[in-house]
């Protein structure tokens, strides 16, 4: 069954239904193809596609610690270099968003800076999943998780998402883009775009996580699209420096939209003030990246 | 060839002739000469090798853990708080049975802050599954650095290793050393080559999780190579005085102790010191020795108690503690004495020359005599008085 999907992440690993990060490191892998190494952090996408005696991955991967992929990958391509094959093979470091922005910064803030051939990937499903849903430098503003718990004081998580992309941005890599696991063609392009590129290379894929964000298991691309269409995941490239493309979005969707199906904010649903505060968010993103306007 | 030379110089020119692809380090006193020392070598373009400078010692040992998994001869060097930095990878690397070789300049661990020697450091990886190797001097430095990556890859034992020098007494003193040929380097040391790699042809998965099924096994198999190192390490030794036409290595080294009456057991650079003080207490007519333990871990237990069995007062001499306990060594020295029911030896414990305090010839002295006074586990000495 499974020689009959032609795929290097094979089926039988032990995500959970709906696993949005699942379907994105299917993508990636598959859209690098076969002359690829990876390095993986440690998080849910580590755990249930490598359980030994069993793996899900048709490349060379590789797994060692929580917070240094960045690194291993960064001593994988210096052995190619050694060896005179990097051109041939192409490098990816992933991660889930609390490994990158995170406890991992620091060691893909060296990767970037260094400017080794390689592409990082962060997988965001917005807080520390594989430990049980717990608040990270990228969950959402007002997001309940197991660390920022709404309470007769709080409304949950207190800060808005650290500005990764912009981070990257600043260290000078040739390529930034974020993507989306509901815009699969989208994530194929820009990986295959950035593998294309020589140097350093990060991508941030919004990838649900229905058992951390309380939403139904089928929901995974609508709420993924709705996070973009919303205009709180806007979805853009950086070219040397440069903001290159925005996903435009003819008609803008109420933040509601993207924040009812989600057990996450349902403590804010009956808080207008509470979701103003989010809506102000995507329509600062919307000013900002132009989400509205069509690109000559 | 004989030189001169520093001994960061020494284990540079050591490593060069091993020949690694990939070289990674972050600067630390006192390691930092060895690394500078190999920066200039690739520079030079003496040395082919990637030499990437990276922001911290847990990115070091992570970016030579990628390119030992590559399958190419990498390096890195640390001390003290740049080694506790690395100790989660080191426990790591182990793990992987990636065979990597490392030098530990070996410093004392903040707090107090201090950058002068002991060896405290690398004793917080004795549990790790590395191989641990001290030098008594710059020569053997040199030598170990040589066997550790022979002894790292060989098949049965496919662990890191790491050679442990005395930071500042040897890292940054200069003495006649023997730097061999490459020509009898690349007959000793053969080309490394991984079998579990990662190889765009014959795709593997590494690191993989284990559950409870299968963590215990794999950590049976890292007890097992510990084990195997044990056979391996003497008979590298062997071939590399073939090779080398000198003796240096293996598991210990018995200096005076045949009919000693009493023996010091010791680590590193502090036996220098001690086989003097040996030499002068035996014109005094005393029959003192010293046991220079090369390889701390794999622990020779039963060689040692071979060795020392019939020797009536032993002292366990060394620069670390475990505070609470003893010293390291002595804990690990009295359990190889465990097999024996009725033992009858006095077996004492003494903590000298923490954060770089002076190792004198009459502290050594001193050790002597208080041997033949009652059992104890655990004494510091040269301690300021009031
Ligand atoms: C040094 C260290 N600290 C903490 C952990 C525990 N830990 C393992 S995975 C994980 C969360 C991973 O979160 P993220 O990177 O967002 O990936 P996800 O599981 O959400 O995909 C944590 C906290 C660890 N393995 N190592
Ligand atoms: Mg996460």
């Amino acid at each position: 069954m499974a020689d009959a999907i032609k795929t290097l992440f094979k089926p039988g690993h032990t995500a959970c239904a709906g696993c949005g990060q699942a379907i994105a490191a299917r993508l990636v892998v598959d859209t690098a193809g076969p002359n690829t190494i990876i390095a993986n952090n440690t998080g849910c996408l580590e755990v249930f596609s490598s359980k030994y005696p069993e793996t899900s991955w048709g490349v060379p991967w590789i797994h060692s610690l929580f917070e240094n992929a960045a690194a291993v990958a960064s001593g994988i391509e210096s052995a190619l270099k050694y060896l005179g094959i990097k051109d041939k093979v192409n490098v990816i470091a992933q991660a889930g968003d609390g490994g990158t922005a995170d406890i991992g910064l620091q060691a893909l803030s060296g990767m970037w800076e260094r400017g080794h051939d390689i592409l990082y990937v962060c997988y965001d499903n917005e807080a520390y999943m594989n430990t049980g849903c717990q608040r990270s430098g990228l969950t959402p503003f007002e997001a309940n998780t197991s660390t920022s718990p709404s309470g007769k004081q709080s409304l949950g998580n207190l800060r808005p998402k650290k500005p990764m992309p912009e981070i990257a941005v600043a260290h000078g890599i040739p390529y930034v883009a974020t993507a989306s696991v509901g815009y699969p063609q989208d994530v194929q392009r820009k990986v295959k775009k950035a593998l294309s590129i020589k140097g350093t290379k990060y991508i941030q894929i919004h990838v649900p996580c229905p058992l951390g964000w309380r939403h139904l298991p089928g929901l995974t691309f609508d709420i993924a699209k709705l996070a973009v269409e919303t205009g709180l995941y806007p979805l853009i490239e950086y070219e040397e420096g440069k903001l290159t493309q925005v996903r435009n979005l003819l008609k803008v969707k109420p933040v509601e939209e993207y924040l009812n199906p989600q057990g996450r904010f349902k403590h804010i649903l009956n808080s207008p003030e509470a979701v103003k505060l989010i809506q102000q968010i995507a329509d600062r993103n919307i000013e900002k990246y132009s989400l509205m306007e069509t690109k000559a | 060839m004989r030189q001169f030379i520093e001994g960061s110089k020494a284990v540079a020119l050591a490593v060069k002739l091993c020949k690694p692809g990939v070289i990674s380090a972050y600067p630390i006193t006192p390691q930092t000469h060895i690394v500078e020392e190999l920066a200039q070598l690739v520079a030079d373009a003496e040395l082919k090798a990637e030499f990437v400078n990276v922001e911290s010692e847990h990115s070091a040992a992570s970016l030579v853990l990628g390119s030992t998994a590559c399958g190419v001869r990498s390096f890195t060097a640390t001390s003290s708080q740049g080694f506790l930095l690395m100790l989660e990878v080191l426990f790591n690397i182990a793990g992987m049975r990636l065979p990597l070789v490392m030098t530990c300049a070996n410093r004392s661990v903040s707090a107090p802050l201090n950058i002068w020697n002991d060896q405290q450091d690398s004793m917080t990886a004795r549990d790790s599954g590395w191989i641990q190797l001290f030098a008594e001097n710059n020569q053997e430095v040199v030598d170990l650095h040589l066997q550790a990556y022979k002894i790292a890859e060989d098949k049965d034992v496919l662990l890191p290793v790491m050679v442990c020098m005395d930071g500042f007494i040897l890292t940054h003193g200069a003495e006649v050393v023997d730097i061999p040929e490459q020509t009898l380097v690349d007959k000793f040391l053969p080309p490394f080559n991984l079998i579990n790699k990662l190889d765009i042809n014959n795709p593997k998965t590494l690191g993989a999780f284990a559950d409870p099924d299968y963590y215990m096994e794999a950590r049976f198999a890292m007890q097992v190579a510990n084990d195997n190192a044990l056979k391996v390490i003497p008979r590298v030794a062997g071939e590399f005085s073939k090779v080398f036409g000198r003796d240096s290595g293996g598991l210990f080294e018995g200096y005076r102790i045949e009919d000693a009456e009493q023996v010091i057991v010791s680590l590193g650079s502090l036996v220098g010191t001690i086989k003097e003080a040996v030499d002068e207490l035996r014109r005094e007519g005393k029959k003192a020795g010293v046991l220079k333990l090369i390889t701390y871990r794999p622990f020779p237990a039963s060689a040692i108690y071979q060795a020392l069995k019939n020797v009536p007062e032993i002292a366990v001499v060394e620069k670390a503690v475990s505070l609470g306990l003893s010293g390291p060594l002595y804990a690990d020295l009295k359990s190889s004495f465990s097999c024996s029911a009725k033992r009858t030896n006095k077996i004492s414990g003494f903590v000298i020359g923490l954060g770089g305090r002076d190792v004198t010839k009459d502290s050594i002295k001193e050790i002597f005599d208080l041997l033949s006074k009652e059992e104890k586990a655990c004494r510091f000495i040269g301690l300021k008085q009031g």
